[in-house]
């Protein structure tokens, strides 16, 4: 029976109906399925048509593209002004930092990437020596070569601005927020009782004001704090503020990592007769900054966003440079405004939607691994 | 927990380990570094502080909340001029904080809402439009949000007499929004009672159709009655009254509007972005509280023979609320917060008058930032408390 069976050719296999496949099933599926869905797509539609056309026009069709001044841009036209980006657009990089030095930045800004981008591919080997590089021999170069010294004329912080600042202060944010952000979530889970009270009221302090009275904090209370004639540099006082409040931020984010951690763990390696410093760092605390990653990339977006307001403490970050070169009378124009707020959010989208698509990557491959 | 047991002989007996071995020991050690360094640190500060303030000359205590602050405050609910006080200057600027956070709080909740379904919808379309608004807008930062609708939107429109005129008698121009305020006549406080009256017997009428589902299985259609108790009976009221209620419309009069409702485009921006910036986070909490009601409640809820309406109202939303809320407190939380960027617009809220102004006038930096912190730690703590005690009502009761 068996071989006759073998023997019946199958019947030819038909390709499905015409009607569930190709782009007009799909559209009949997804677009059009009910009235109502017709209706919610055509209002769709008409969305789409009225935010492309707009932008269209405005970057493009109406855009004026060159001009030495303003007065390029005021034909009545209500297009962007691409030719102030074009003249700012040093200042909007490097602020008010030595033509001739600049060098320097683009330097520190291959150096950083050398250690970044093969740290982010999770393919790459040798991991331990870009992080030495990046925590320990990065940042001198990066202080060396931005501020000066050791031969190189000294630039002081005055003169930076624009996305140099803003890189700064994020990435010296999140450096700085990182271990403080550890012990903090440590001490919250301490067993100490003043230790914990301490974290805990610092955390809950930072996390209910707004970054801006930090920030208003610096500029005034700060220099009281000091005796007279200690004073810190604008920049730095920045730094210090913004450091401390995307750590307390951090610490939440990483103790959610360690109360997941499953308490065979802890049992675990105090049975091995590890002692804290070991336990946390061997076996607790590799496994929760695992498990948070997507929290912690929240958290340096949200610091990374945040940076654009040391501009209210007078300094210069890219918003900043932006926000002051409207004011340039030269380029005085109705649509100056809106070209440069474009192009500064341009470069924050940019930043900021690459790191969460990179944290997304880095969630599903750490998942795929969970599947396993 | 460093106690380190070496072998030893049998028989021995075992040494006692050093007193600084005692993780008891080490406790009360560390505490008492980490106490002795923070009064340290603290002594230290308010030492240079106090002489600080000596040295610069300035005042300390709460003695100026008091004095007369001399400046204007360009908008306030309660009544103020440059002869109030410092205290009132604190109140007008936290009432506008309030005002702006509630007002927002409203519109990042609807179009919140609004989005965080459409990006589950089936629409392909819908669910692209949806997403494409959240990706754009929360990657921006919202300061530049603020800057760009007040000075390259709001500021850019036209001047009150090329004012663009809305539908329904308001203008928009560069001074504002000006849109028609309702005037009260006599009778209409009638109107208001009966409205209050329909919110009542509504109330009423939801308990008792409660109780009797319980009872009799019945079910009363709840939801028309008490639209027509609160809609329908003030508005029938308003019609037999003969209409107590009239609109004062702006009129342009010279080079200005007249009369109406006015929006200062400070507020308006500040407004606009805190809504639109809050919403696409809050979009994102919907999202992923309708997604974290698992599939099979949706199908019990079929397999029981629910309505499509019936399933949302008694399954789903329920559910979705316990994921929803505590994220959503904090996003009202991180509104309310972020309303203090209105510093950087001039719209005259509680840091940009008191922080900023008061401050720069007086110098007492330490009792006004002291102050400012007090503000904002009073209003999460009470948003905290609430959080908690929402927390302990929806929790899971395991049965």
């Amino acid at each position: 029976m068996s071989d006759t069976a073998a023997e019946v050719s199958l019947a030819k296999m038909r390709p499905p109906p015409h009607s569930t496949t190709g782009p007009a099933a799909w559209m009949r599926e997804n677009l059009f399925s009910t009235w109502s869905n017709t209706l919610l797509t055509l209002i769709g539609l008409y969305v789409a048509y009225l935010a492309i056309s707009g932008a269209v026009s405005w970057a493009f069709l109406n855009a004026t593209w060159t001009g030495a001044d303003g007065s390029a841009c005021t034909r009545g036209s209500a297009g962007a002004c691409w030719p102030f980006v074009q003249a700012k657009f040093s200042q909007f990089m490097y602020g008010r930092y030595p033509e001739a030095e600049r060098w320097r930045v683009d330097l520190t800004y291959i150096l950083a990437l050398a250690g970044l981008v093969p740290l982010m591919m999770p393919w790459v080997r040798g991991k331990l020596y870009l992080s030495i590089y990046m925590l320990a021999i990065f940042p001198v170069l990066a202080f060396l070569l931005l501020y000066g010294g050791v031969g190189l004329e000294v630039v002081t912080t005055e003169l930076w601005g624009g996305l140099l600042v803003t890189l700064v202060v994020a990435s010296v944010g999140i450096a700085g927020a990182f271990p403080i952000g550890i012990l903090l979530a440590l001490g919250r889970r301490s067993n100490m009782p003043i230790v914990r009270w301490v974290s805990v009221g610092f955390i809950e302090f930072v996390r209910g004001v707004p970054l801006i009275t930090v920030l208003f904090m610096a500029s005034v209370m700060l220099p009281l704090f000091l005796p007279d004639g200690w004073t810190i540099d604008k920049l730095v006082r920045a730094l210090i503020m913004v450091a401390l409040f995307s750590a307390a931020y951090l610490a939440e984010v990483i103790r959610g990592g360690l109360q997941a951690i499953p308490r065979g763990q802890y049992e675990a390696a105090d049975a091995l007769g590890l002692r804290y410093p070991q336990k946390m760092g061997l076996i607790i605390l590799p496994q929760a900054l695992k498990l948070v990653i997507p929290g912690i990339v929240n958290t340096f977006i949200g610091l990374f966003k945040d940076t654009s307001l040391v501009l209210i403490i007078g300094l210069f970050d890219l918003l900043g440079i932006v926000q002051q070169n409207l004011t340039d009378s030269n380029w005085f124009s109705p649509s100056t405004a809106m070209t440069g707020y474009v192009f500064a959010g341009l470069v924050f989208w940019i930043f900021c939607f690459g790191m969460s698509r990179y944290s997304m990557f880095v969630e599903r491959r750490l998942a795929a691994g969970e599947r396993r | 927990m460093a106690v380190t047991t070496h072998n030893r002989p049998r028989g021995t007996v075992p040494e006692q380990p050093s007193l600084l071995y005692r993780s008891e020991v080490r406790q009360v050690i560390y505490q008492a570094l980490l106490i002795g360094g923070l009064v340290f640190a603290g002594w230290w500060v308010v030492n240079n502080v106090a002489e600080n303030l000596q040295r610069q000359n300035i005042a300390s205590g709460f003695d100026f909340l008091d004095r007369t602050s001399g400046f204007d405050i360009s908008q306030t609910l309660i009544p103020y001029s440059n002869v109030s006080t410092y205290g009132r200057a604190f109140w007008a600027g936290l009432l506008n904080t309030l005002l702006v956070a509630a007002v927002g709080i409203v519109f990042a909740t609807i179009i919140g809402f609004i989005m965080g379904i459409a990006r589950l919808s089936s629409n392909w379309l819908i669910a692209r439009l949806a997403t494409v608004y959240v990706e754009t807008v929360r990657n921006v930062p919202l300061l530049l949000q603020l800057l760009f609708w007040y000075f390259a939107v709001l500021k850019n429109l036209p001047p009150p007499r090329q004012s663009v005129a809305l539908t329904g008698g308001g203008f928009l121009n560069v001074r504002g929004l000006y849109l028609p305020a309702p005037v009260a006549e006599p009778g209409f406080d009638a109107v208001g009672i009966a409205f209050l009256i329909g919110i009542a017997a509504s109330i009423g009428l939801f308990a008792w159709a409660r109780r009797r589902q319980m009872q009799t299985g019945q079910q009363f259609p709840v939801l028309w009655s008490s639209l027509a108790l609160i809609v329908g009976l003030p508005g029938l009221l308003h019609i037999v009254l003969g209409a107590p209620l009239s609109w004062e419309y702006p009129v342009l009069r010279g080079f200005n509007f007249q009369g109406g409702i006015v929006m200062q485009p400070e507020f308006l921006a500040l407004l606009l972005g805190l809504s639109i910036y809050t919403a696409s986070f809050i979009a994102e909490i919907v999202r992923a509280g309708i997604l974290g009601v698992p599939k099979g409640q949706k199908e019990a809820a079929r397999a029981l023979g629910l309505s499509n309406g019936q399933m949302l109202r008694l399954v789903v939303i329920p559910q979705a609320a316990r994921i929803i809320i505590p994220p959503l407190t904090s996003q009202y939380l991180n509104l309310t917060k972020n309303s203090s960027l209105a510093v950087a617009i001039g719209y005259p809220d509680f840091v940009s008058v008191f922080t900023g102004t008061v401050l720069n006038q007086t110098g007492q930096a330490v009792e006004v930032i002291l102050m400012t912190m007090g503000v904002f730690l009073t209003i999460s703590l009470l948003t905290s408390a609430f959080m908690n005690w929402f927390n302990q009502r929806m929790a899971l009761v395991e049965r």
